[in-house]
Formats: structure tokens, C-alpha cells, sequence
């Protein structure tokens, strides 16, 4: 506790939310936390202690890189019909990553394409960094030396490599994300049938 | 009608052509800008002219009155009637602001009560409307809505229950308020004469089993453009019933089970051999897009601005389009599917590349200078562009010109307002400078970018033929918007928005407005005291104020429409429409 001295006027006291014990995925400081948790507060379930139910455990977030500019109305000049052709609603899908107790959501309408995908797996597990051999996109934990490779379960409930089809196609299809670690990636029977 | 000069040089009639024949001659003629002339020769002309049209072009539906035109034109049977000014498709527009089309319904019912066709943009129209119009107009043949609104899908209803000789029901891009796709199952078994369906843009679905039987008793259909629902098998089932179309759009281009479907596919287009414009294609994959290869040796129009090809896809598919004359693609494909455009397509007149997705702005994908130059390097013939691009250069612009001397269509939307020359840092004037010094036939055009008076200098000393310009977040002062006024003789429609000009501007056009169509300013310098000069010196102009939503300074003019009229001060505007 810091020590404080009087002033006229007198600070907040401390809210629950500095003083809460949270779990984090490894390679999250306490600060990244707290910048996420402000940014988009309409959005946080609350963190649980422990629990294996997926469901418990969720909190969504949802970074940019960095703060949309403000939109001018009518530009460019794009005819609403247009625009709601190719709009979608907002596409929230769940993000597993293989060892980590946490899920996160991630919004796919916010990406153009799958680099900003990994951008975004970067931003919201600070622990990876992307890594793309030979036009395959996957993840790295450099601590661990573990390599992730994204997949994602589709309309039909079939297991594919994240990067296969159009980046349009993949946010219509998508139902949600999981990080394999590479070595159940290579030998997991439910990709080879696609490969 | 032959004159002579006679010994005191005076001229005479000493035959005339009896009314009839002259009527007969001038039937012939359909052009609207060559009628009008004609009407203009001598009095007997005007009154053969009138009695012998059949189509009326009414560019802005306040501009003179159904009475006005029922008085002048006693024998039409088809209308074309454009309603809002362009910036409504962009939200410009306030809701409610006017162009109902019901005024003109009522006075066509005693008019013209065998009206056949009627083609209707931007304007309003309320399901009321459609049912008068299904029901008073026992001919009634023809139904285009494009961009229109406030009706609902209950209104169809009312046309494809009633129109009982119904040829055309062409439905694009409208605010519709979708309820189903009923209306499609109101067409009886007893209509057979459809020749163009078209309802794309609508979303829901119909009653596949109702589309098929209708396409099938159509022997006469020559245009088909469904809706994103219908599925590859079902737009398989669909062709088989109608070889004959010239114009397809297709449903979704993808099923979503891989089970070997595309040999099942591959010979669906076998039989069309009049197809000559194709579009839809939504969700188009490399796996299914072959199953069009057999139609693409004849066509000339190709719309993929709704499928979300990259550039491999696009140049796979484009070495079969030999013969396309206009293409329309989604920014996806990138500066290297434009390259295949311009190696594949020699023939192409007409290119749009539009966004996928134009507002987000941390985006740098989609289509650049190179990609254009590249087009325009293969595609001499190019008369027709819009380009949405996020980047561009004064010298891509000056090649392209020199590449493409014949355009009559110029539009470049830079999306980025104000947004220099990425290389040199320079305003964008030179560039368009290029465009209006070398095309020459240019009658449209769109600018953007970071521009100074300089683009607009250029404009009106060289585009003699302009009659339309687009301008957004351009210019220094007053000058620019004076040079354009001042130079461009033959300009009909002029819309600003978001530019430095201002009073002085606006009252430099005082004599030229009544010789135009139009004038849109928007977010400009403009006081609502310069209006009222502009409406008191100019009183067969109407010059309106459109309040701001959000108040603001009451002595600003946030939006100004002006534009020539013989109908007098609109009876039907909105209290936030102020007609000066």
C-alpha cells in the first residue's frame, strides 16, 4: 500500500478489482490485465478461480492494434446495399489454446484476413509470436519452444487448418478456434482426412 | 415540312408533311435529348413530337409536375422517374425527404391508365403504391426499382398477384423491408409472360418449388438473377428449364458438402449459349467457379463484386472471358488479379473494383496505382472506371491516361479523404489534370485525394464535355468550384461535399444553374443569407436547405439542393426541408 498523505480532495478508496486475486495465462503481467479489463468493460464476464467448466471460464476480449479513427458519414461512398451484402453480424467464436485452462472469444469480424488473425492470437496470448515457415501459419511460445498450429471446427463439425480457404469463407464457416500444439497437430487423425 | 426563300429572301411554306407522316418519322426516334431537340424546331414539330412519344425521361421528379407532364404528353406508356439527390445511397439524405411516387401514380391512373412501364431511382415508395399501381393499370407490364425505398416485400406481393400480363419485375438494391419471400408464390399459374426476374438483392427465402414452376412456363424468360438462398443444385434445376437466357445471376456459388459434387455440376451451363451477362456468384470458390468455364467464351458482362475471389482465382477464371466488355470486381483480387485482367480481357470497356471492406481503416489490402496502370496497359478500350483504391500516384494517373485516351467515365475514390500522392507527397491536381487534358470525351467524373484549386483550374479549362462531377474534401477556396462553373459548358449535375466553398462560389453560379440538372453542397461554407440571394435572383430555380440533425449554427446552410423546376416549391417537403 502506498503511503498517502492528505490532500483536499480525497482518492477513491480501492476498488474490488485491484485487489482480486485472477489466474492469467502465462506470459500475462498484471497490467496487461488491467488495460484489457478497461478496455472494453461492456464485455468481461468476471473471472472465476478455477473450474474446469469451459463455460465459467470464458472472458471475452477484443483488441485492435490500434484505436479506430473516427468514421466520416456516407464515405466512402459505398450504397448501404452493398455494404450490408458483404457485412455479417458481429461473429463472436471461442479460442482454445491446448494446456491453457482459459478460453478466449475473439471477434473474427474485426480481421480482414488471417495475418490480423495471428496479430490478434499474438496480442491476446502475449506469450506467442507468429511464426510462418514455408506459407503455414502457426504460433510459437518461445519460453516453451512448443509450436501451435491454429485450427477450427466448421459449419459441418469437421477439424480444418486454419489458412486453407478464403478468409470470407473461413469467418462464414468458422465456429470456433483451438491452438493445437504442433505434435497432436502432425499426427491428429481428424486433419489428415483434409490434408 | 419544306421551306423556300423566295426573290425577297423570306421564307415560305409551300408543302408541308401531313401531321401523320411526320408522327410516323419522329416515332422513330427514341433518344430523349433528340426528341427534346426536335420539340424545339417549330411549333408543329413540338405538337408531333408530343403526340408521337411513348416514352417520358423525368431526371428529377420535382422538376415539373405530373399534371405538367400529363398536359404535355398525352400518349406515354413508359416512365422513367428519378427521385433523391445521388447522396442518399451514402446516408446523406434524411429519411422522409420526399420523392414519393404516389403523386404520379394518381395522375398516370386517369392519364395514362395503359401505362406499361414504369422505371423508378431513388424514389419513394410505399406498399400502398405498388397496390395502386398493380391495381389501376390493367396493361401494366414492366417494374424496375432501383435504390428505392419504403416498401416492403407485402408490396410484390400485390404485383405478382395482379399484373396479369407482367413481363419484367427487376428489384436492385432498394431499403426494403424483406418479409419473407411469399410474393414470389403470388404469381398464378396463369402468368406466362415474364422475360425479366430479377431478385437478387432480396434476402429471404422463396418457394423453390414455386420459382422453378414459374421459370418453367415462362418460355420467353431471358433474364434470371435469384437470390443468395438458392443453391448450386437448385440454379442446376433452374437451367434446365430455361437454355434461353441471356442473363443469369446465380444463388450461392458453394455447397457446403464436398462430396464430388463438381462433375455433377460441370455441365450445367452446357446449354446456355445465349448467355451473354453473368453475376451472383456469392461464396464463389476455386472448387466450383470451373462449373462456369463453359459459358464464358460468349460473355461480355461479368459481375463479381460479390464473390471474394483472390488473384489466381480470378486470372484461372479470366483466361476463358476472352470477350468480356465490362467487368466488376471486389478488391480482393489485388494489383496481380488486375494484371490477369489486363493480359486476359482486350475487349474490356467497363472495370469497377469496389471495396470488400471499405471502412476499416487500418487495412492496407486491396487494389493499388499498379494494378490499375496494369489494366490499362491491356485494356486500351477501357472507356469506364470506378476505382476504390488506397493508394495512388500523379504518374500511375498520367500513364493510365495516356494508356486509355477514350474514357467518358473517370471515378477514383482514393478512400483515405485528402490523401496526397503516397510517393511524392504532392497533391493529387496533376493527376486529374492528366484525365481531363487527354480524355476529351470525358463526361463523368469522380475525384479524390488531396486536391488544391489547381484540379479544379484544370477541370474547367479542358473538360468541355463534362456533364457530371463528384467532388469530396477537395479544394482551397472559392476558386475551384468558380473555374468549374465557369468552364464546363456542357456540366448538368455538380455534388460537393465536405469542401472550402462558399458563398462567392455559390453566387458564381447564379446563371448557370437553370442550364443544370442539379447542385449539391454539403458540409461547405455556405450561409443560408447566400441561398436566399440565390432563390430571390433566381426564382425558377428552388434552392433548399436541409436543416442539420444536430443543430448547429442556424445562419450555416449545412445541406443546399438546388435545381431547376417548372413545377414551382415542392407541396410535400418535410419540415426540415427549408425552400428559400
Amino acid at each position: 500500500m502506498s503511503s498517502e498523505t492528505s490532500t483536499v480532495t480525497s482518492e477513491p478508496p480501492p476498488t474490488t478489482a485491484d485487489t482480486e486475486l485472477t489466474l492469467r495465462l502465462p506470459g500475462e503481467s498484471q497490467k496487461s490485465e488491467a488495460k484489457s479489463t478497461k478496455r472494453r468493460f461492456s464485455d468481461l464476464t468476471d473471472l472465476k478461480l478455477g473450474g474446469n467448466d469451459e463455460s465459467d471460464t470464458e472472458c471475452s476480449v477484443v483488441t485492435r492494434s490500434t484505436p479506430a479513427k473516427e468514421r466520416v458519414v456516407g464515405w466512402p461512398p459505398v450504397r448501404s446495399h452493398r455494404k450490408n451484402m458483404m457485412k455479417k453480424d458481429c461473429k463472436y467464436v471461442k479460442v482454445a489454446v491446448d494446456g491453457a485452462p482459459y478460453l478466449r472469444k475473439v471477434d473474427l469480424e474485426l480481421y480482414s484476413g488471417y495475418q490480423q488473425l495471428l496479430c490478434g492470437f499474438e496480442h491476446l496470448f502475449s506469450c506467442f509470436t507468429i511464426r510462418n515457415v514455408l506459407n503455414e501459419r502457426k504460433l510459437m511460445d518461445p519460453v516453451n519452444g512448443m509450436e501451435y498450429v491454429p485450427t477450427y471446427e466448421d459449419k459441418e463439425g469437421d477439424w480444418m487448418l486454419v489458412g486453407d480457404v478464403p478468409w470470407m469463407m473461413f469467418v462464414e464457416s468458422c465456429k470456433r478456434i483451438r491452438l493445437m500444439k504442433n505434435s497432436e497437430a502432425v499426427n491428429g487423425s481428424e486433419l489428415l482426412e483434409k490434408c | 415540312m419544306v421551306d423556300r426563300v423566295d426573290s425577297a429572301g423570306e421564307w415560305t411554306q409551300s408543302s408541308r408533311f401531313p401531321d401523320e407522316v411526320l408522327e410516323r418519322v419522329l416515332a422513330l426516334i427514341d433518344s430523349h435529348k433528340d426528341r427534346s431537340s426536335v420539340s424545339l424546331v417549330c411549333k408543329d414539330w413540338y405538337n408531333a413530337e408530343r403526340w408521337s412519344r411513348r416514352h417520358v425521361f423525368i431526371g428529377n421528379c420535382y422538376s415539373v409536375s405530373p399534371e405538367i407532364v400529363a398536359a404535355r404528353f398525352p400518349r406515354i406508356r413508359s416512365v422513367t422517374l428519378k427521385g433523391k439527390p445521388r447522396f442518399s445511397d451514402f446516408n446523406l439524405v434524411p429519411e422522409d425527404w420526399g420523392a414519393d411516387v404516389q403523386p404520379w401514380l394518381s395522375a398516370f391512373s386517369t392519364a395514362y391508365p395503359f401505362l406499361e412501364e414504369l422505371r423508378l431511382k431513388r424514389m419513394a415508395v410505399s406498399d400502398e403504391s405498388l397496390e395502386f399501381l398493380a391495381t389501376k393499370f390493367h396493361g401494366f407490364k414492366a417494374l424496375s426499382l432501383l435504390s428505392c425505398d419504403g416498401f416492403s416485400t407485402d408490396g410484390l406481393k400485390a404485383i405478382a398477384t395482379h399484373c396479369k400480363k407482367l413481363t419484367e419485375l427487376d428489384i436492385q438494391e432498394n431499403g426494403i423491408d424483406d418479409l419473407g419471400g411469399h410474393w414470389l408464390s403470388c404469381f398464378p399459374e396463369s402468368l406466362t409472360s415474364l422475360e425479366i426476374l430479377n431478385f437478387a438483392s432480396l434476402n429471404s427465402e422463396v418457394s423453390f418449388d414455386a420459382l422453378e414452376k414459374l421459370v418453367a412456363r415462362c418460355k420467353s424468360l431471358r433474364v434470371l438473377k435469384v437470390n443468395r438462398n438458392i443453391s448450386l443444385d437448385q440454379l442446376q434445376k433452374l437451367l434446365s428449364h430455361c437454355p434461353q437466357l441471356t442473363e443469369l445471376g446465380t444463388g450461392t456459388f458453394m455447397q457446403e458438402l464436398i462430396s464430388g459434387p463438381v462433375a455433377e455440376f460441370k455441365n450445367m451451363f452446357s446449354n446456355c449459349r445465349n448467355l451473354i451477362t453473368l453475376s451472383g456468384l456469392w461464396d464463389a470458390t476455386p472448387f466450383y467457379l470451373p462449373v462456369i468455364y463453359p459459358a464464358c467464351a460468349s460473355l461480355t458482362f461479368l459481375n463479381l463484386s460479390y464473390a471474394t475471389l483472390r488473384s489466381d482465382e480470378l486470372a484461372n477464371l479470366l483466361s476463358h472471358c476472352k470477350t468480356l466488355r465490362r467487368l466488376w470486381l471486389l478488391d480482393t483480387v489485388g494489383d496481380k488479379g488486375l494484371e490477369a485482367v489486363g493480359s486476359c480481357c482486350p475487349l474490356l470497356e467497363e472495370l469497377r473494383v469496389f471495396p470488400a471492406d471499405p471502412f476499416d481503416q487500418e487495412i492496407l489490402l486491396g487494389v493499388t496505382e499498379s494494378g490499375f496502370v496494369s489494366v490499362s496497359r491491356g485494356c486500351p478500350k477501357l472507356r469506364y472506371v470506378l476505382y476504390f483504391c488506397r493508394q495512388m500516384t500523379n504518374a500511375a494517373v498520367a500513364t493510365i491516361a495516356r494508356n486509355c485516351p477514350d474514357f467518358t467515365h473517370f471515378r477514383l475514390c482514393i478512400m483515405n479523404p485528402g490523401q496526397p500522392d503516397y510517393l511524392t507527397k504532392e497533391p493529387m491536381d496533376e493527376a486529374f489534370g492528366a484525365i481531363v487534358k487527354t480524355c476529351t470525351k470525358l463526361q463523368r467524373l469522380a475525384i479524390s485525394g488531396l486536391l488544391t484549386d489547381r484540379t479544379f483550374e484544370y477541370i474547367g479549362k479542358y473538360a468541355k464535355n463534362l456533364e457530371t462531377l463528384s467532388v469530396a474534401f477537395a479544394g482551397s477556396s472559392d476558386l475551384g468550384m468558380e473555374y468549374v462553373l465557369q468552364g464546363c459548358q456542357k456540366l448538368r449535375k455538380l455534388e460537393i461535399r465536405d469542401c472550402p466553398f462558399g458563398n462567392a462560389a455559390l453566387l458564381s453560379g447564379l446563371t448557370k444553374y437553370e442550364s443544370m440538372r442539379s447542385l449539391w453542397m454539403s458540409a461547405c461554407n455556405v450561409t443560408m443569407n447566400a441561398c436566399r440571394v440565390l432563390a430571390k435572383e433566381r426564382p425558377r430555380l428552388n434552392v433548399e436547405v436541409m436543416r442539420d440533425e444536430e443543430g448547429g449554427d442556424d445562419s450555416q446552410a449545412h445541406k443546399v439542393y438546388v435545381y431547376r423546376t417548372v413545377a414551382g416549391p415542392r407541396r410535400d417537403a418535410p419540415p426540415f426541408v427549408l425552400t428559400l
